[in-house]
């Protein structure tokens, strides 16, 4: 399946360095070592036909269509199992081979519908293209034998169909799945003529382990497996490469377009963090992008109460201006504020906070990435000095030793939890550190070979107890800490570490990890070879968030495990621009570039280039925002493309806290659940309609591209842009690129970034400067961004949130594969076909104690408030411990979770949250009381006034 | 904003720096955290609870915000 002008060289490149000249057709060429005849002819621009060969996965000859002579060679190997050698002279075309090729071509399509004229591949057909190629003008066996053509059509998966009469069984599809997913959902059922393709047990693709990332569907070269759409709607005709708005994984994608509806998503093969590959979000699920949802028309009202009233975009932003100038006169500079976005751009969210610096006058403004990854920043600034992740995603495929803590990348981060599955595949340790059995635990051909099944809350417990092993049993790598760290402190934390209260015997009982699987992945962490550290929410959404993530980067430098290829500490990011929104200046204590508000020689950058003069004090973080609305000191606040009033802990205090502000300004897709206590609506614009950059998780800057045009008229950088103008600060860009530009003058880290280097190199990791002018893979290689290294002290001090008889379980939330964060884009696509609602994972043990069933509504309490699920009857989680998500407003998963949050930086404690369970029969009293709102904002909704009636 | 949310963040700040066997050093770190960190508005509000009562907080967290309010940097 390949609708664009790339070339498929059949098997992947080698990376050898040692070179080997053969000749292929009377041409001398030269390739690394262990390239196949196959990809050297085709990089010499000789196409040998193929059917079971693709670039993307490793030979297999199944197909023999791609035979090729070799002088001195007995028969006629298959070029892409054969391996090119010193002085080989091969010939891929003469009569002989054309006769071969033709007889196997016959033979295909002796089985074989003959209706290319009405097939959804006409014209994007690899069995289609060969069989022209080869020359076949009849089936001497007729159509009337033994056959396939009558096997039924699968339709049960939302996206893709599987049309077996199809088939021509080049296990294309097994192999991708094996391979480059690595989930082994499909395999080849039967034998000889019996052969057919078998999702799990010959089950429908939806009973099956399929989990949808679409890499068969890429893989297939005919119609047997084709995306809905293209049925639907026929072949693309133009396609664009951009950047996809789910996860930090950040991968890249070529949006294939009939005009300016988008027709597939397609992972791009040529992109630096996916390599070809994508998720079930990335790769189908991009219709929320043009759902009737969508809010496309300005919307305002003096209270909430009120129905909304359309207008122009010029009235909504003038309406808005005047209001938030007229709360800074009444109530003070500092009484309003602005939130950006993780799901929009740099160049956006630069803007956003610029706004509030420049034009409000203040520096209250903050990030959802407050509520995730802020504890990253906080901890790896403090030891290393950079508040980023440290290597590339390539990085794992040199690791020896994986450390997980509190991720779950099959889920989360599901191209990247790929490649990490194929590292361990060849035979990298991995160990688990996580309360639940996430996938990783155990999966086809991955075994962890420790998994740490620590009780929620007690991650730093556990970090410390690991570094007391590598400390006490001498496992440190000494000299790279007297080289590269700060020895004074790493004798101080030494010190610290091995106390006998932070050893694994000790620490047992606070973590319920027994002491010696502590010890043994230790040591499996300390001399393994490349050690390397994934970590997630699970480890930042903490009370001492901050304080694991200086742990984690102790054990890394500690134990040498920092500055080259295969090793270092890797933040996953959870949403697309988490990284970014953080560089771009959007907390409120620092600018772009990680530099704090109080630096006078900062301050006075930014000051002569944005022409104004800037607050040197922070300001509110999110959670000080609704703690000082509610005491009627904060009154206005501007969000781009958040949903503070789903995704925010301890909802009901920040729905009071909304209700109590004055002016409340939402840009979004859609009416989501902040945007009911809104007093101004502006339409946002999705990813496919607008110009920027988005930032992974490795710090890969990677271009988003404009294919469609606003369906609200404007990108959303614009309506910033007007926003600024009508409360008096000017602004005046033509393009995002305008804004990288200036961003990239007034921050070292980006100094070397523009559109057009974007554009050359596909992105660009940043450091990009003129000290690392490609840009920057693998940080702190000869020295860390601070000098040296510094080790902090983490002691260990257990939550507020601990199990008692009144609150006798401990809640973890996390998300699934299938749908993202707050639910606003997948739940308005076909995503929800697997997730339709949010469900209280308990143990069977737990749940036998409580009376409950599988699917029985069970009341969830904490001391913040109450809500009813649905119960899942589940092992993954271990007993004492129940689990849920929070995709769904209504499930109200953030009406239990507390005000607790990490110490440094506010994160809140998603993780913990004690609470009663029982089963009840109804919902809580908050689902209905919130129900009844939504409704009537609903309503308020459906009954605005439309513009023309207005005038 | 309310003192106890307050208490309850300065406290945890103070747990952290708790373990730092010099205890100027603790102390010196909390200042800076809160004078990195927190918004001048909750600082002075804690200012005025360690003047006013201040019997909640830990002994090393009342010295950093009371060296916060000699240094009148509000």
């Amino acid at each position: 399946m390949i609708i664009n002008n790339e070339t498929d060289y059949g098997t992947p490149a080698s990376l050898s360095a040692n070179l080997v000249t053969l000749e292929i057709d009377g041409r001398k060429v030269t390739v690394p070592e262990g390239t196949s005849v196959m990809r050297a002819a085709g990089e010499t621009g000789i196409n040998i036909p193929k059917l079971c060969a693709t670039d993307s996965l490793d030979p297999f000859g199944s197909c023999r269509m791609c035979l090729v002579q070799i002088e001195g060679a007995r028969g006629y190997p298959a070029s892409c199992t054969t391996p090119v050698a010193e002085g080989m002279k091969v010939c891929t075309q003469n009569e002989k081979l054309a006769n071969i090729r033709r007889g196997i071509a016959e033979l295909y399509i002796s089985d074989h519908p003959l209706d290319c004229l009405t097939c959804s591949a006409n014209g994007d057909c690899e069995l289609q293209d060969t069989v022209g190629a080869v020359g076949l003008r009849e089936v001497r066996y007729g159509y009337e034998g033994e056959n396939h053509l009558d096997a039924a059509k699968d339709g049960s998966n939302p996206y893709f169909s599987f049309d077996p009469a199809k088939c021509i069984v080049c296990s294309r599809c097994v192999r991708a799945c094996e391979e480059t997913q690595g989930t082994y959902a499909l395999t080849i059922d039967g034998r000889g003529f019996d052969s057919k393709v078998s999702p799990s047990q010959n089950q429908a693709f939806m009973d099956s382990e399929c989990v949808s990332c679409g890499a068969c569907v890429q893989a297939c070269p005919t119609a047997t497996l084709m995306e809905k759409s293209v049925i639907d709607h026929g072949l693309p005709e133009h396609s664009v490469i951009t950047t996809c708005a789910y996860c930090g994984v950040g991968c890249s994608f070529r949006a294939e377009m009939k005009g300016e509806q988008v027709i597939r998503m397609v992972p791009d093969k040529n992109g630096q963090a996916n390599h070809g590959h994508s998720c079930v979000k990335g790769r189908f699920a991009f219709g929320y992008a043009t759902h009737k949802d969508r809010i496309t028309t300005p919307m305002i009202r003096d209270n909430i109460s009120d129905a909304w009233q359309e207008v122009s975009w010029e009235e909504a932003i003038e309406f808005a201006a005047e209001k938030l100038k007229q709360l800074q006169a009444k109530y003070g500079r500092d009484s309003i504020g602005g939130i950006t976005s993780s799901r929009c751009t740099n160049e956006e969210t630069y803007l956003v906070q610029k706004l509030v610096r420049a034009g409000f006058g203040n520096n209250n403004v903050d990030t959802c990435a407050r509520v995730c990854h802020s504890p990253t920043g906080y901890g790896l600034k403090s030891t290393f000095g950079e508040s980023s992740g440290t290597q590339n995603f390539d990085s794992v495929k040199k690791s020896d030793v994986i450390l997980v803590i509190g991720a779950n990348p099959t889920d989360g981060h599901p191209v990247f939890g790929s490649m990490m599955k194929r590292r361990l595949r060849e035979g990298a340790k991995l160990i688990v550190a996580d309360p639940r059995t996430i996938d990783l635990v155990k999966s086809p051909h991955v075994q962890a070979d420790y998994h740490l099944k620590l009780r929620p809350g007690t991650n730093v417990a556990l970090v410390t107890a690991l570094a007391h092993v590598i400390v006490t049993e001498d496992l440190a790598d000494e000299k790279f800490v007297s080289e590269r760290c700060d020895t004074e402190s790493f004798a101080k934390w030494k010190t610290f570490v091995a106390k006998p209260e932070n050893s694994p015997e000790a620490m047992a009982e606070v973590t319920g990890v027994p002491a010696d699987a502590i010890r043994g992945a230790a040591r499996l962490y300390a001399t393994g070879g490349n050690g390397a550290i994934y970590y997630g929410l699970g480890v930042t959404e903490h009370s001492q968030g901050s304080t694991t993530v200086i742990g984690i980067a102790n054990l890394a430098m500690a134990t040498g495990n920092i500055g080259r290829d295969g090793v270092g500490v890797n933040p996953l990011r959870g949403q697309n621009n988490v990284q970014g929104s953080c560089d771009m200046g959007s907390f409120p204590h620092e600018f772009v570039g990680y530099r704090h508000v109080s630096d006078t020689k900062t301050r006075a950058l930014f000051e002569s280039a944005w022409k104004v003069e800037l607050q040197s004090e922070p300001g509110l973080r999110i959670p000080n925002m609704f703690s000082a609305a509610i005491d009627g000191s904060f009154k206005g606040l501007y969000i781009q493309g958040e949903d503070i009033a789903q995704s925010d802990p301890d909802i009901q205090h920040v729905h009071h806290a909304l209700r109590q502000m004055e002016c409340i300004i939402v840009q979004d897709l859609f009416l989501n659940e902040t945007a009911k206590f809104a007093h101004v609506f502006l339409p946002g614009s999705s990813f496919l309609e607008k110009n920027g950059t988005f930032t992974n998780a490795e710090r890969r800057i990677s271009p988003v591209r404009k294919v469609m045009t606003p369906l609200g008229g404007k990108e959303d950088w614009e309506v910033t842009q007007d926003l600024a103008n009508a409360v008096g600060y000017p602004m005046n860009y033509k393009h995002p690129s305008e804004i990288m530009d200036e961003i990239a003058r007034l921050t070292p880290q980006f100094a070397g970034v523009s559109y057009a280097k974007i554009e050359a190199m596909g992105s660009i990791q940043w450091p990009c400067n003129d000290e690392f002018p490609e840009g920057t893979p693998t940080m702190h290689a000869d020295h860390f961004v601070r000098g040296q290294g510094r080790f902090m002290l983490t002691e260990y001090v257990p939550t507020d949130e601990k199990a008692s008889r009144k609150y006798p379980l401990l809640l973890t939330t996390g998300r699934i594969l299938s749908q993202y964060n707050v639910g606003a884009q997948t739940r308005r696509t076909d995503n929800v076909a697997w997730h339709e609602e949010d469900r209280l994972e308990i143990h069977p043990h737990d749940a036998e104690e409580l009376g409950i069933n599988d699917a029985d509504w069970v009341g969830i309490k904490s001391r913040a408030g109450e809500t009813v699920l649905r119960a899942l009857i589940s092992e993954r989680v271990q007993p004492g411990v129940v689990y849920t998500t929070f995709h769904f407003p209504h499930s109200g998963a953030n009406v239990i979770t507390t005000d607790n949050s990490d110490w440094a930086t506010n994160c809140p404690e998603y993780k913990v949250t004690a609470v009663h369970v029982a089963k009840v029969s109804e919902p809580s009293r908050w689902q209905k009381q919130y129900q009844d709102f939504s409704d009537k904002q609903e309503t308020l909704l459906k009954d605005r006034i439309v513009a023309h009636e207005h005038e | 904003m309310e003192n106890q949310n307050l208490i309850k963040m300065a406290n945890n700040i103070g747990a952290f720096f708790n373990s730092e066997p010099d205890k100027a050093q603790a102390v010196a770190g909390i200042e800076q955290h809160l004078k990195s960190f927190w918004e001048p508005r909750m600082r002075r509000q804690i200012i005025d609870y360690v003047q006013q009562d201040g019997t909640e907080l830990m002994a090393i967290v009342a010295e950093a915000v009371r060296n916060l309010a000699a240094q009148r940097s509000l």
